[in-house]
C-alpha cells in the first residue's frame, strides 16, 4: 500500500491487541448513515513512474524570456540553497515547540531575524508571515493596535502601493472596522506628492509608504515619514528587500525612521513557482515588539548555562491568548525563510548590492532601448529601482503582450485595468538575470510588434 | 549581552553564522559580476552604511546550515507523534516533481496559456478536494490553515450581510477548540461564546441549545474533535445551528481520521478548511509554508476567495473578482502557496481513490493500538470509554500529583529516547495531557518502541523522578530558560556580542 508499512501479520496482531474484529470496527462510533462508498471523482492511484511522466509533460513547454515583475522577481538562485533547504531535517520538521529537539530551525530563524533587522535597520524582526500582501495587512492591523496616540482606525493607503496588496489588505481588515483612504499619485512623476497631502488630515493611525512603489519609482520616503510622524501617525514601510542593499533602509527614513517594515521576501532566493510559497517579512523597533504578530525566536541559555534558542513572547499568540491574540497566525513560512537566510548568507552585503545595482542598471538600459521605438514612451521621469512604466500609443497593451509572447517574450504587466488614467501602459522589469542580448531581443521584438500592429491598424 | 553568556565557540558548540564572518570574504561565483556605472538615484535616497550580513564562503555556509539541520528532529529522522499535526511521511516524489524547472520558473502573472500544465494540476486538485469533502466548490488560495479559517468565517459573515441579517454577532466555539478558532472569529469582527465538552468528549448539546439564537452567526467545530473522538451527534448539532439561522464551520485539522470514510459536507457543514500540510502530506518545513484550501456548500458558493481556477472546455483560466463579484476577495498577492498545492496534488494522485480511505483506516488503527497498549501499561486515558480516532489523549494528572512528574517532564524525557514528544497541554481542558497522533505511515515496531519508552519513563518517574525532571540530557540543548528569553530579549544578533 502506498506509504503504509503494515503487513497482514502486523494488522492481525494490532487488531487482536485492540480487541477489534477488523479495521472497520474501529469506525463504529461514526453513524452508519454518514459513511460513504467509493470516491468516484478521484482517479485511481498512479505509481511514481506514471506520475513522473505526467508531471514532466505538464512542466514541459517553451520558457519565454520574462520581463514581468509586479511583485514577483526572477533572480539567480545559488545552487546550494535548495539543496540544503530540502534536507529532510529542515523539510520534514514541525514548528519548534520542543526547543531542545529543534535547535537547528530555531537558530536559523534567529539568524534570519538578525539579517532582516540589519537589512531594514530596525531592532526586531518576526519569523515571517505568509507573503508580502498578507504581511501588509498584518502591518496595518498592528499599526492600529500600536499607535497609542491615535484612537483612529483610518489608514492612508497610496495608490502607488501594489493594487493586489491593497485588495488583500481590504479583505483582511474590513471586518474590523478599519478604513483605507486612498492617496492619489502625481500623474507625471508616478509617486506621492508630498505637497498635495492635507495639512490637517485628522486622526489617522498610519501612513503606508511603498519603496520602490508599484511603478518601480522611488518615493520621497524621508519627507513622507516626517510628515506622518508630525501628525501622530505611524509609518508602515513596504519595501523590496533586494533594493535595501542600495536604498536608504526604512529605519533611517526621516528623523525617526519607519515604525513597521514589511514586504515580500520572494526576491531572496525563492523561485517564482506560479506565485508561491513566498514569505512576508516584518520588522519593527523594540517599543512595538509586543504588538507584532507571528513567531519570534529569542536567544537564551539552557539548564547548563549554554546558549540556546526558543520561541519567545508567546503571550501574544493565539495558542495562549486565543480570542485576544495579536493575530490568528499560527505558522511562519519556515522553509522559505530558510532559503532566504541561505541566500543572504551566500551573497552577503556585497553580493546583494551587486544584484541590486545590476538589476537597476539593466533596467535603465532597457528603458533607454525601448523608448527609442516609435509609439513607446516612458511614463514617469522619476528615479526608479528595477521597474518602469511605458506608455504605448496607437495599440492596446493586450495586443502588444500577445504579439510579444508569440516572439517568446513576456513583455510586462498590463497596468490598464488597475490604472485606467495611464491609458495603454506596461510595467516592465529587468533583473540581473537579463543580459545585453536579452535586452536587445526585447527591443527588437517590441519594435517589430509595434510596426506590425500599427501597420495592421492603418 | 551579559557576561554569563559565553560564545558558542568557547563552549565547543557551533556559533551563529555571524561569528564565522570575516570582512572581505565573498562568493563571487554566486553573485553577478561587478558592473561599471553608478546607480541613477539621488544621493538622498541611497543607503549610507553597509548592512551587517555574513561574509562566509559557500562551504562555510553549507557546513553551517547542514550542521544546524542535524540539530533538528524531523519525520525523516524520528517518530513524531504530535497530536493534531499529522506528521506523516512526506513522499520524495512530491518534492522532486513540484520542483521541475517548468513549474519553478513560471511567473504568476504570465499569461495562462504559458502555464496550462500547472493550471491543470490546480483545477484537478480543486475537483478532488470537492469530492473528498462533499462540498460544492473549493478555492485553493488560503496560504495556511489559519487563513483558511479566516476565509471561512469571512464567508459566513458575507452570507449574513448579503441577506441583511446583520444582528448575528456571535460565533460559538467548543472550549476544546484550537486557539486559532476564537482568534479567527475575532478577526472577522465576531464575539466568541464558548460551550463546554462533556465527560465523554462529545459537545454538551443542552449547552449548545441554550447558546444558539438570533445572535448566532455560526459554530466552529472540528470532527473528529480536538479531544480525539468522533462527535456522534453531529447531524443533530447541524440541525440545531441551522434552525437558529447559523452556519457550520468545519476545522479540517483532523481530516486524516475520516478521509474517504465520511465527508464534512454530508455531516451538514457549510464551510471547511483543509490543512494540506497535514492530510495531504505537504512538508511542515519547520513551521510552514502550509496551504489551507476552503470548500463550501451551496449557501456560500458566491463568496469563495479568489482567484480560483476555471475551465471553459478549452483552457484553464483564473476566476477573479470580475467573474465572482460577491467573493470575499483576495487573500494573497497571487494565487496562494502554489508549490505546496502542487505537492498535495501529486500526493493525492499517488494515493488515488483507493489509497485515501486507507489513510483513515491505518491512522486510526495505529492510534487505537497505541492507546490500548498504553492503557495496558497503566496510563490513564482522558476518554476511556471511547474509540480513538487518528489521535487520542493520555492524561498524566495522576503522575503529576503523586510523583511530581508532569506531562512536560515526560515529553522532555521522550526526546532522550529518540521520540518527538506528543502535543502537550492541548486541548486546554484536559490537565497534564498528551495528544498522541501516530499517523498511518509508521510501522508497528516503531509504535512498540514508543510504547516501551513511555513505560520506561513511567518506571523512571517512580524511581528517579529528579532525573526525569532534568531531561533531556542527550540533545543539543538541555531545557531552555524561557523566562530569560522573554525578559532579556535577544532576538537580533548585534556586532558587540562577538
Amino acid at each position: 500500500m502506498p506509504f503504509i508499512p503494515h503487513t497482514e501479520t502486523d494488522v492481525k496482531q494490532m487488531l487482536a491487541s485492540i480487541g477489534a474484529s477488523d479495521i472497520d470496527a474501529l469506525f463504529d462510533e461514526i453513524p452508519v448513515e454518514l459513511r460513504i462508498g467509493i470516491l468516484d471523482q478521484v482517479p485511481a492511484g498512479l505509481n511514481e513512474m506514471e506520475m513522473s511522466r505526467l508531471m514532466h509533460a505538464r512542466a514541459a513547454g517553451a520558457q519565454p524570456l520574462c520581463f514581468i515583475g509586479a511583485g514577483a522577481y526572477e533572480h539567480h538562485i545559488p545552487a546550494a540553497i535548495w539543496e540544503i533547504v530540502t534536507r529532510g531535517e529542515f523539510y520534514s520538521a514541525y514548528t519548534p515547540y520542543q526547543a531542545e529537539a529543534s535547535q537547528g530551525t530555531l537558530q536559523l530563524i534567529y539568524e534570519y531575524q538578525s539579517m532582516m533587522a540589519h537589512l531594514t535597520a530596525m531592532e526586531a524582526s518576526n519569523a515571517s508571515l505568509y507573503d508580502g500582501a498578507s504581511g501588509l495587512a498584518e502591518a496595518v492591523l498592528m499599526a492600529v493596535r500600536a499607535n497609542r496616540k491615535s484612537k483612529s482606525k483610518r489608514i492612508l493607503m497610496p495608490a502607488t502601493v501594489n493594487p493586489s496588496y491593497r485588495r488583500v489588505v481590504q479583505t483582511i481588515v474590513e471586518n474590523q472596522g478599519i478604513t483605507l483612504e486612498l492617496i492619489d499619485y502625481q500623474h507625471d512623476a508616478g509617486c506621492i506628492d508630498l505637497a498635495s497631502l492635507p495639512v490637517e488630515p485628522g486622526d489617522v493611525a498610519a501612513l503606508v509608504i511603498p519603496q520602490p512603489n508599484f511603478f518601480g519609482v522611488l518615493e520621497e520616503v524621508s519627507g513622507l515619514t516626517d510628515w506622518a510622524h508630525a501628525r501622530g501617525m505611524l509609518v508602515v514601510a513596504v519595501v523590496n528587500p533586494t533594493s535595501l542593499a542600495l536604498l536608504t533602509p526604512p529605519g533611517e527614513w526621516g528623523e525617526q525612521g519607519a515604525d513597521i517594515v514589511c514586504g515580500e521576501g520572494q526576491p531572496l532566493g525563492v523561485p517564482l513557482a506560479g506565485g508561491g510559497p513566498y514569505f512576508g517579512f516584518m520588522c519593527c523597533n523594540l517599543n512595538h515588539v509586543r504588538q507584532m504578530p507571528g513567531r519570534i525566536v529569542g536567544r537564551t541559555v539552557d539548564a547548563d548555562g549554554k546558549p540556546g534558542f526558543a520561541l519567545t513572547l508567546q503571550a501574544r499568540e493565539q495558542h495562549i491568548r486565543r480570542s485576544k491574540a495579536t493575530s490568528n497566525i499560527c505558522t511562519n513560512q519556515g522553509l522559505v525563510v530558510a532559503a532566504a537566510t541561505l541566500y543572504m548568507t551566500l551573497l552577503g552585503a556585497e553580493g546583494l548590492a551587486r544584484v541590486a545595482t545590476t538589476s537597476h542598471l539593466n533596467t535603465q538600459q532597457l528603458s533607454e532601448q525601448l523608448t527609442t521605438i516609435e509609439g513607446v514612451e516612458i511614463a514617469f521621469a522619476s528615479p526608479n529601482f528595477h521597474e518602469f512604466v511605458i506608455k504605448l500609443s496607437g495599440v492596446t497593451s493586450d495586443a502588444v503582450l500577445d504579439a510579444l509572447l508569440a516572439e517568446g517574450v513576456l513583455g510586462g504587466f498590463n497596468l490598464s485595468a488597475d490604472y485606467p488614467a495611464l491609458g495603454e501602459a506596461l510595467l516592465v522589469c529587468a533583473t540581473e538575470t537579463k543580459t545585453t542580448a536579452d535586452i536587445s531581443a526585447y527591443r527588437d521584438a517590441l519594435s517589430r510588434v509595434m510596426q506590425t500592429l500599427k501597420g495592421g491598424a492603418a | 549581552m551579559s557576561n554569563t553568556m559565553q560564545s558558542h565557540i568557547e563552549n565547543g558548540q557551533d556559533g551563529v553564522i555571524f561569528e564565522k564572518s570575516e570582512p572581505g570574504r565573498s562568493n563571487p561565483c554566486q553573485a553577478p559580476r561587478a558592473v561599471e556605472g553608478s546607480p541613477v538615484i539621488p544621493a538622498s535616497l541611497l543607503r549610507k552604511t553597509v548592512p551587517m550580513l555574513p561574509e562566509v564562503s559557500e562551504m562555510q555556509a553549507v557546513r553551517h546550515f547542514t550542521r544546524l539541520s542535524q540539530k533538528n528532529f524531523s519525520i525523516d529522522t524520528h517518530f513524531y507523534p504530535l497530536g493534531s499535526c499529522t506528521m506523516k511521511y512526506n513522499p520524495r516524489a512530491c518534492n522532486t516533481l513540484a520542483m521541475l524547472p517548468g513549474f519553478l520558473n513560471h511567473h504568476p502573472l504570465a499569461p495562462v496559456e504559458t502555464g496550462q500544465g500547472f493550471m491543470t494540476c490546480m483545477y484537478e486538485l480543486q475537483e478532488m478536494l470537492k469530492e473528498v469533502t462533499g462540498m460544492q466548490a473549493v478555492s485553493l488560495t488560503p496560504m495556511a490553515g489559519a487563513q483558511g479559517e479566516f476565509a471561512g468565517m469571512a464567508m459566513i459573515r458575507a452570507y449574513h450581510d448579503a441577506r441583511g441579517d446583520d444582528a448575528r454577532c456571535e460565533v460559538i466555539c467548543p472550549d476544546a477548540a484550537h486557539g486559532t478558532n476564537p482568534a479567527t472569529a475575532v478577526m472577522c469582527g465576531y464575539k466568541v461564546k464558548e460551550i463546554p465538552t462533556k465527560a465523554d468528549g462529545d459537545i454538551d448539546i443542552d449547552a449548545l441549545k441554550a447558546a444558539v439564537g438570533p445572535q448566532t452567526a455560526g459554530i466552529m467545530l472540528t470532527n473528529p474533535s480536538t479531544v480525539g473522538v468522533f462527535e456522534r451527534r453531529i447531524t443533530e448539532i447541524a440541525k440545531i445551528v441551522h434552525d437558529a439561522g447559523g452556519l457550520l464551520y468545519y476545522d479540517g485539522a483532523n481530516l486524516n481520521a475520516i478521509l474517504g470514510k465520511v465527508r464534512p459536507g454530508d455531516m451538514g457543514f457549510d464551510v471547511i478548511h483543509m490543512n494540506l500540510h497535514k492530510t495531504f502530506s505537504t512538508p511542515h518545513g519547520g513551521g510552514g509554508p502550509g496551504a489551507g484550501p476552503v470548500g463550501v456548500s451551496d449557501r456560500l458558493l458566491p463568496f469563495l476567495p479568489v482567484p480560483m481556477v476555471g475551465f471553459n472546455g478549452a483552457q484553464y483560466h483564473w476566476l477573479t473578482k470580475k467573474e465572482r463579484p460577491q467573493s470575499i476577495g483576495q487573500l494573497s498577492a497571487f494565487g496562494g502557496n502554489a508549490g505546496v498545492l502542487m505537492r498535495a496534488y501529486i500526493y493525492a494522485r499517488l494515493l488515488g481513490r483507493e489509497g485515501m480511505p486507507r489513510v483513515a483506516e491505518y491512522s486510526v488503527l495505529n492510534a487505537n493500538y497505541i492507546m490500548v497498549e498504553l492503557q495496558k501499561r497503566g496510563f490513564d486515558l482522558a476518554f476511556p470509554s471511547r474509540r480513538a480516532t487518528h489521535e487520542f489523549i493520555v492524561t498524566l494528572k495522576r503522575q503529576a500529583k503523586t510523583l511530581d512528574v508532569t506531562a512536560m517532564d515526560f515529553a522532555k524525557r521522550l526526546l532522550d529516547y529518540g521520540y518527538h514528544a506528543p502535543t502537550t497541554y492541548f486541548p486546554l481542558l484536559v490537565p497534564e495531557c498528551f495528544l498522541i497522533e501516530p499517523t498511518e505511515t509508521e510501522d508497528k515496531a516503531t509504535l512498540d518502541g514508543f510504547i516501551d519508552a513511555m513505560a520506561k519513563i513511567q518506571h523512571e518517574a517512580e524511581t528517579e523522578a529528579a532525573m526525569v525532571k532534568g531531561a533531556p540530557y542527550t540533545l543539543p540543548s538541555r531545557r531552555l530558560d524561557d523566562v530569560r528569553a522573554a525578559r532579556e530579549l535577544d532576538i537580533v544578533w548585534r556586532d558587540t556580542e562577538t
